[in-house]
């Protein structure tokens, strides 16, 4: 196995125009990326998080070749999708699939799980009748469902059962690459932990590799192990995910991290957590315990109180999204630990320490 | 006790005859206390909230008792419902694009309510609207009043949901799934918001949601229901540090634990939820619980109390422990 990247995403741009002049014309002039480069190693999972409008479901698309950038450059394998003649195109899609979010929406019910998994082989046109059906048997089998459920319809199967199903299909092309987008969220806690468990054996017994978008970050530490933070079409910080998140160097990064539920957040102090308390899990806590022993000088835990001091939010309004900027960070209209810098530069995704984390802020926490 | 619910039953028609849903299901609710209700899809949680506000569907039988403020609402017709909806109870719902009328600005929604319990002016009314979204925190509140829906952002539409619920300062106000489509930043920021309208006022939230960190985060007590049946209640503290009843244990084992090595096996529930129990005795949760034993299929589990208001639904209560 060589060393380059499974999957090489450099610097890519891309801008949806508004399809008339109306009142959202100003607003979806905002480039959906905005200059996003990365890499995804064979069996390094990568993932993706950051909030609506941040671009992630476009970047999904683009890594596909399901939509072309403005510009920028997407390689599968060494080989770049976008200066690939068509032909040449169809059998690289082999190497990559999709799962989506919802298993109900994403199955065609009038159909038998047979023809809906082999559907990637006829629509690449491989693989003749006899392997088609030798390949659908072995795909149900590798998520855990029976050969025999090959003859059946999707609404015979549970939540979880139909989401086994679209992973089947997703892998029926031996894929070297599946993009999840937001693969458990519709799920059940205790069917949720199933398809990750079997994501985690795809990753070490079928040598997949995931590019999970996420929005929940114990998900996303579960699967991979380096993870893009998105905000507004750019990285702003990327390195090991669980490192990562347990000192996040980045404000938008923590702010994500303080605001995601935990059972061991101490609700009789507000926005601040109790050590004593934080005896159920340990992990995400760790840092920001630290930093609330280290005084209010320290970041993230008094952001309810530091975010009314802000300009536009100064009578105690706290924006839902945050205004543009059209020069500047792109956070700095949410950051709590803005500076006049920040309102004249914006920063670049550069090295943070000596390790793998790049972050794009002028003033990183610590 | 401002809400007392005892025994309820909820049968909703389907095309093989009336289903239970929520089955023989009591609880309590005082002044200014909030009340968690999680469970999984087909557990009754948002069945349980519709029987309380009398908006089950079409067709459906509820019986038992819900007692608010020392009055019998089962049983009530819906003039007198719509009486107390939005008045004395109102309620925020997961998606307030359904909740909201596209076609009618934010102010006069918000502002209806008013007119309607409180007799106030159309001037009034849309006056006080305008104080309500400004309550909420809403940026611009004049700008929100005269905007549609539409125009809104997702918390900004909640946070203008949560003024129309707020707007007769109702007693009781059931959230169900309030923060489930929204970021995690705007999710942190309108609980933050009902957190802080319940600490100024007396009213008593039933929060509705699937997320156990959620209800660990704004709730004073919690009920776990599963196939329509509680399983296990009392204070969040003791209910989820140190559960007594196996599915409990079962739904928090499930989660991905922050720090955990990354591909760690996450503990599975077998089998697939039963999504509704129907009269059966025995278990619901019989057959997918590890603990399972015969009687676990025939006798209906009693409730084993563990002091301060804990109860767990088990024959094996005392069995279940917290394994790390």
């Amino acid at each position: 196995m060589s060393d380059a990247p499974l999957l090489e995403i450099s610097s890519l741009v891309k801008t949806y125009r508004s399809p008339g002049i109306g009142p959202f014309a100003r607003q979806n002039a905002r480039p959906a990326l905005a200059g996003v480069s990365f890499s995804v190693h064979q069996g390094r999972s990568f993932g993706i998080v950051g909030e609506s409008g941040s671009g992630k479901s476009t970047l999904a698309r683009i890594a596909l070749a399901l939509d072309r950038p403005d510009s920028g450059m997407v390689r599968l394998q060494g080989r770049s999708l976008f200066d690939l003649p068509r032909r040449e195109l169809r059998p690289m899609r082999a190497h990559m699939q999709m799962i989506f979010q919802d298993p109900y929406g994403s199955l065609d019910p009038r159909q038998r799980v047979e023809k809906i998994v082999a559907e990637p082989l006829a629509a690449l046109g491989i693989a003749g009748r006899g392997e088609r059906r030798a390949r659908v048997r072995a795909s149900l089998e590798a998520v855990g469902l029976k050969a025999s459920d090959a003859s059946k319809h999707p609404h015979e199967f549970s939540g979880g059962q139909r989401q086994r199903i679209a992973i089947a299909r997703a892998l029926i092309t031996r894929p070297r690459l599946v993009v999840a987008d937001e693969p458990v969220s519709a799920l059940d806690v205790s069917v949720q932990a199933q398809t990750l468990n079997l994501m985690s054996d795809l990753e070490r017994e079928a040598g997949v590799t995931f590019l999970l978008i996420s929005h929940d970050l114990a998900v996303v530490a579960h699967i991979c192990e380096t993870t893009a933070v998105m905000y507004r079409g750019r990285i702003v910080e990327i390195g090991e995910t669980a490192a990562m998140f347990a000192h996040p160097a980045h404000p938008y990064t923590r702010e994500l991290v303080d605001a995601t539920p935990r059972l061991d957040r101490d609700r009789h102090r507000e926005g601040h957590r109790a050590s004593e308390d934080a005896r159920l899990s340990t992990g995400y806590g760790d840092a920001a315990i630290q930093s609330h022993r280290s005084g209010p000088s320290s970041p993230g835990l008094l952001r309810f109180v530091r975010n009314d001091e802000l300009g536009s939010i100064r009578q105690g309004h706290v924006p839902d999204g945050g205004a543009d900027t059209t020069e500047g960070c792109p956070y700095v209209s949410r950051c709590a630990f803005a500076r006049p810098r920040c309102r004249e530069e914006a920063p670049m995704l550069e090295t943070k320490g000596g390790g793998s984390r790049k972050v794009a802020c002028h003033f990183p926490l610590d | 006790m401002l809400l007392e619910v005892a025994e309820l039953a909820v049968d909703v028609p389907t095309p093989s005859g009336l289903q239970r849903v929520v089955d023989r299901t009591s609880f309590s609710l005082g002044e200014g206390e909030s009340l968690g209700v999680v469970g999984e899809s087909g557990s009754g949680k948002t069945m349980t909230a519709l029987a309380l506000m009398a908006l089950t569907p079409e067709g459906a039988r509820v019986s038992g008792s819900i007692r608010f403020e020392g009055r019998e609402l089962v049983g009530r017709s819906e003039d007198e419902m719509m009486q107390l909806r939005g008045d004395r109870i109102a309620m925020i719902f997961q998606e307030p694009m359904t909740a909201l009328n596209p076609l009618r600005r934010v102010g006069a929604q918000v502002a209806e309510p008013l007119m309607l319990h409180r007799g106030l002016s159309k001037r009034e009314a849309q006056a006080r609207a305008v104080e309500l979204l400004n309550h909420v925190r809403l940026a611009e509140p004049e700008r929100a009043a005269r905007s549609y829906p539409f125009a809104l952002s997702g918390g900004e539409r909640q946070r203008a949901m949560i003024a129309m619920a707020i707007g007769c300062a109702p007693h009781l106000v059931i959230a169900d799934e309030p923060t489930t489509a929204l970021d995690v930043t705007v999710q942190a920021r309108i609980l933050a918001l009902i957190d802080g309208l319940k600490s100024e006022s007396k009213m008593a939230i039933l929060l509705v949601s699937h997320d156990l960190a959620v209800i660990a985060g704004h709730c004073d007590r919690v009920i776990v229901m599963y196939a329509g049946m509680i399983m296990e209640s009392g204070p969040v503290e003791a209910v989820l540090r140190q559960p007594r009843n196996p599915y409990t244990l079962a739904l928090l084992e499930a989660r991905p634990r922050p720090g955990a090595p990354r591909g760690a096996r996450l503990a599975t529930i077998p089998g697939a939820p039963s999504v509704a129990h129907g009269h059966h005795e025995g278990c619901p949760f019989a057959g997918r619980c590890a603990l399972t034993v015969d009687i676990c299929r025939t006798v209906t589990p009693p409730e084993v109390a563990f002091g301060a208001g804990h109860i767990s639904r088990c024959h094996r209560a005392g069995e279940v422990g917290f394994a790390p």
